[in-house]
């Protein structure tokens, strides 16, 4: 038996997780119409590289990755491209981003297949493979998976098949039924790595996931590790520290510790996308809720998700709106013609039943219940406080951005206080700021920029006008010795070098007014701080260090 | 909820508070065995008191007062404040004291979860400062002095300052297990001599020691129940019981040995139901050690040094004023900071 580890808090909520993982998966049926979003994945849009009104085929590369932090997109079946537009998107805000819109044609026609023998290929050539072959992190982050692998010391391959959110059984499912081709996948990521050490980590309500992949994992190195079901035990720096006791470093990545971590369902994909030459088109989707049948699909990315709903018996009468996700970190949407996307997980129909309204917040009572689930060992009750009262500075000494939103805390909450809420907002309100700093600082600089010119400008100016009046005086001067005799060149000359002096002075006077210009200037924008705005500009600085690096690390979410 | 989580726990600050009411029966019912049912009418006074005045201040402060005077947090001060005064305290003493923990010490600063200072603790020393006559009327518990007042006559007293003829007062009251030690060990007197007076038990005094009992029965309840950690009645009792025994070690003829101090006074109230109020004491596991352990000692300060009665009061109002201070200073480490394989 392995050991394993720790971490501080986590929840049980009611699992659910038998209403769907029963039922063997199947293909869902293919759908009138197809919507791929170009922003599937953290990371750059993918870049259209069709046109509306062509023809393509299944595996077709509709869009390609924009720079390395993006992936690709692939025509889930073969059809017309109808257009190229803004749509609906599942995203918090609703907002609209572009769309392929596909008409499958019914033929499910491919284009050509290219399965690789991975261990011959390069690895540069591999990675590329995996991002122009689509492949994100599938527990719901969507992170590039290429990105993960680029590392050459890595100690330990963690596998995420835990699934700790009440109601999915997509991996579950997919670890029962697909055990074989997970672990060819896996054998091709750890290929990439060069990883001493193979975990998956699976927790154990999930016995018979865990005894397949048990069973299609022996001799081959790889580590199946049943762990304490626990929420948010999925959580990528979770995971990693129950398996190796590593903790992730704050504002750092698994990298940094020689650990990489990605979804069992990710690598399945890899498997597809490398030994049979299938990109990333489908992905496993649980519906689930209040359906009449809760199963799992194997459903086109773009599929309607009212679509999967429908092939799940239909949704219960008292049904309203879906949650996208689990119900601990999910993404509420009303609109049931959104697309399944990389990142759909689950699909569950709500109902009042099943997810009764909360009832209304009351004030805080520091019970700190909170601090007693909170996964990241903060303070939930401070952050709230702080967050609250708009005392961002504060929320962040208190290490807002070590959050990862895993919603233990408003679980646990007997005052049903909204605290995510409050913490996304916090972190959109300080990213706003941030924002707006580097904007003032870049205007400062344009301005700066332009004094300098001016100042330039100027002095060009003294220059070539003193230039012009010593030529002018010089023309005066030279008609003279063409009568007078040579010994009147001496005070020609003379007058010569006072009239030098005379444009040296201008020269140095027209300098010395712009010197004075730039210190007034300077004058107001820095030479006046009070200790205390100095201090409080250190602060901001140490402050946007930190938060550029989380900003650029809080793209991986929690999840995979 | 159109936001994530969707999902909460079946919980709620009035089953919370519900359940901490709970736990303080088994302590108000060996009172009643131990002296009568007259601290009954102290809490029932106490809790009427309480729900109208924090209805009052509700509608002054244009709150909604369904959501709060269900929330069951006004009935635990009452409860609080009902069993920390004698029980022979005059009516409307419990009102005035009860009135003035809802409307100034809890509504004045916020209502609900905003008040710094525990609000049952200023009810009681808003009393003991105004009327340190009337918070002395402790009945003398049965078995110890000559006369058992029956109901009728402990009502009669409460509402009609009333004895039944041929009656004082001090034929009735005593002087509490701990002011008896104070004034007696004044008078140079010895400590084996003194515990040989009626009004003390086996460990302190007679019936108070088994209402300590009924109060750590219900504590461990809590315990068990996760309303409350084991921080702060383990530090609280830990810290007064040290204290207590530096100075017994010092001087056993005028320091009396330590399990008395665990059991006299509130001792065991204050350790399981006065100090876990969250709402005014630190957050964070250290800290709640730091803020129970002051505690223990400035009870043991007040009590032995000290003019009053009991410490516990003084001691949790003056280590409530600590508690942003000591949540400042105790914030644990995030993940990720406490470097690999810990």
């Amino acid at each position: 038996m392995r050991q394993l580890f720790r971490f501080h808090g986590g929840v049980h909520p009611p699992e659910h997780k038998l209403e769907s993982s029963t039922l063997p998966s199947t293909n869902a049926p293919l759908p009138g119409t197809l919507v791929l979003p170009l922003h599937q994945h953290i990371g750059a849009r993918a870049k259209p590289l069709v046109q509306a009104g062509e023809r393509v085929l299944k595996g077709q590369v509709l869009a390609r990755a924009e720079g390395n932090l993006s992936a690709a997109i692939h025509a889930p079946t073969s059809g017309m491209v109808e257009s190229i537009a803004p749509a609906a998107v599942p995203h918090p805000s609703g907002m609209a981003d572009l769309c392929i819109t596909l008409k499958p044609d019914g033929k499910d026609e491919w284009t050509e297949r290219a399965p690789v023998d991975y261990r011959a290929l390069p690895k540069e050539q591999l990675l590329a493979r995996l991002r122009d072959g689509g492949i994100v992190g599938l527990g719901g982050a969507t992170f590039p998976t290429h990105m993960k692998y680029t590392a050459g010391a890595v100690q330990t391959l963690v596998l995420n098949g835990a699934e700790c959110e009440p109601w999915i059984t997509t991996d579950d499912r997919l670890m029962r039924e697909r055990a074989a081709e997970i672990v060819q996948g896996i054998a091709i990521l750890r290929h990439l790595v060069g990883a001493a050490e193979t975990l998956v980590g699976i927790e154990d309500n999930k016995p018979e996931a865990i005894a397949a992949m048990q069973q299609a994992c022996a001799g081959r190195g790889i580590d199946v590790v049943s762990v304490p079901t626990l929420y948010p035990t999925g959580g990528e720096k979770q995971l990693i520290r129950i398996l190796t006791g590593k903790e992730v470093p704050s504002g750092g990545r698994p990298l940094n510790i020689g650990v990489t971590c990605s979804n069992v369902a990710t690598a399945y994909a890899v498997h597809r996308l490398i030994n049979h030459g299938e990109p990333m088109l489908s992905r496993m989707v649980t519906v689930t809720g209040a359906v009449k049948t809760p199963q799992n699909f194997e459903a086109l990315l773009g599929t309607p998700i009212a679509d999967l709903v429908h092939a799940a018996g239909g949704a219960l009468p008292d049904a309203a709106g879906y949650i996208l996700g689990g119900p601990m970190m999910g993404l509420h949407v009303a609109d049931g013609g959104l697309p399944v996307v990389k990142s759909t997980n689950c699909i569950i129909v709500k109902s009042p039943q099943l997810f009764p309204p909360a009832p209304p917040a009351l004030p805080c009572i520091r019970c700190a219940r909170c601090a007693q689930a909170c996964p990241a060992d903060l303070q939930p009750q401070e952050l709230y406080w702080f967050a609250q009262s708009k005392n961002f500075g504060k929320a962040q000494e208190y290490n807002l951005f070590d959050c990862i939103e895993c919603g233990a805390c408003a679980y646990v909450c007997p005052s049903h206080i909204p605290l995510v809420q409050y913490y996304r907002f916090a972190k959109s309100e300080i990213w706003a700021r941030e924002r707006e700093k580097s904007a003032a600082d870049a205007a400062r600089g344009r301005h700066e920029f332009r004094m300098e010119r001016a100042e330039r400008d100027k002095r060009e100016k003294a220059e070539k006008l003193a230039q012009k009046e010593r030529a002018a005086r010089e023309a005066r001067a030279n008609p003279a010795p063409a009568e007078a005799a040579p010994a009147a060149g001496e005070p020609s000359q003379a007058a010569g070098a006072q009239q030098q002096t005379a444009a040296a002075a201008m020269i140095a006077a027209a300098a010395e007014r712009a010197r004075q210009q730039a210190t007034q200037v300077q004058a107001k924008n820095t030479e006046n701080l009070t200790a205390q705005q100095q201090a409080d500009i250190q602060e901001i600085e140490t402050r946007r260090a930190k938060i550029r690096e989380m900003a650029h690390h809080d793209t991986e979410s929690p999840k995979e | 909820m159109l936001s994530s989580p969707f999902i909460s726990k079946p919980d709620s600050v009035s089953r919370i508070m519900l359940t901490v009411l709970m736990a303080l029966i088994p302590g108000i019912a060996l009172y009643v065995w131990s002296y009568g049912p007259a601290v009954l009418v102290s809490i029932a006074l106490a809790s009427v008191t309480a729900l109208a005045t924090e209805a009052a201040m509700l509608k002054l402060r244009k709150r909604p007062l369904k959501p709060f005077l269900s929330d069951n947090s006004a009935l635990l001060t009452a409860w609080l404040l009902g069993v920390s005064v004698p029980a022979l305290a005059p009516w409307w003493m419990v009102v005035v004291g009860t009135a003035f923990a809802i409307a100034v010490a809890k509504h004045l600063y916020g209502g609900l979860g905003s008040n710094p200072f525990n609000p049952a603790m200023v009810g009681y020393a808003a009393l003991i400062i105004s009327f340190p006559v009337q918070m002395t009327h402790w009945i003398a518990p049965h078995g110890v002095g000559g006369h058992v007042l029956s109901f009728s006559d402990q009502l009669g007293f409460i509402f009609g300052n009333h004895l039944p003829d041929g009656l004082t007062l001090d034929a009735v009251t005593t002087a509490t297990p701990l002011d008896t030690l104070k004034t007696q060990l004044h008078m140079n007197r010895h400590i084996a001599d003194i515990f040989a007076m009626p009004i003390y038990g086996d460990i302190a005094g007679k019936g108070s020691e088994l209402v300590a009992l009924g109060f750590l029965i219900g504590g461990a309840w809590l315990l068990f129940r996760r309303i409350i950690t084991w921080h702060i009645p383990v530090a609280f009792l830990g810290a007064l019981f040290v204290t207590a025994g530096i100075y017994h070690l010092y001087d056993p003829a005028h320091y009396v040995a330590p399990p008395f101090h665990l059991v006299a006074g509130a001792s065991m109230l204050g350790a399981f139901f006065i100090l876990t109020d969250p709402i005014t004491g630190p957050t964070t596991p250290k800290g709640k050690l730091i803020f129970a352990g002051g505690a223990g000692v400035l009870t043991y300060m007040i009590r032995v040094f000290g003019g009053f009665p009991d410490g516990i009061a003084f001691a949790t109002l003056l280590m409530n004023i600590c508690a942003p201070l000591i949540d400042a200073y105790t914030q644990p480490k995030v993940f990720g900071t406490r470097g690999a394989g810990k």
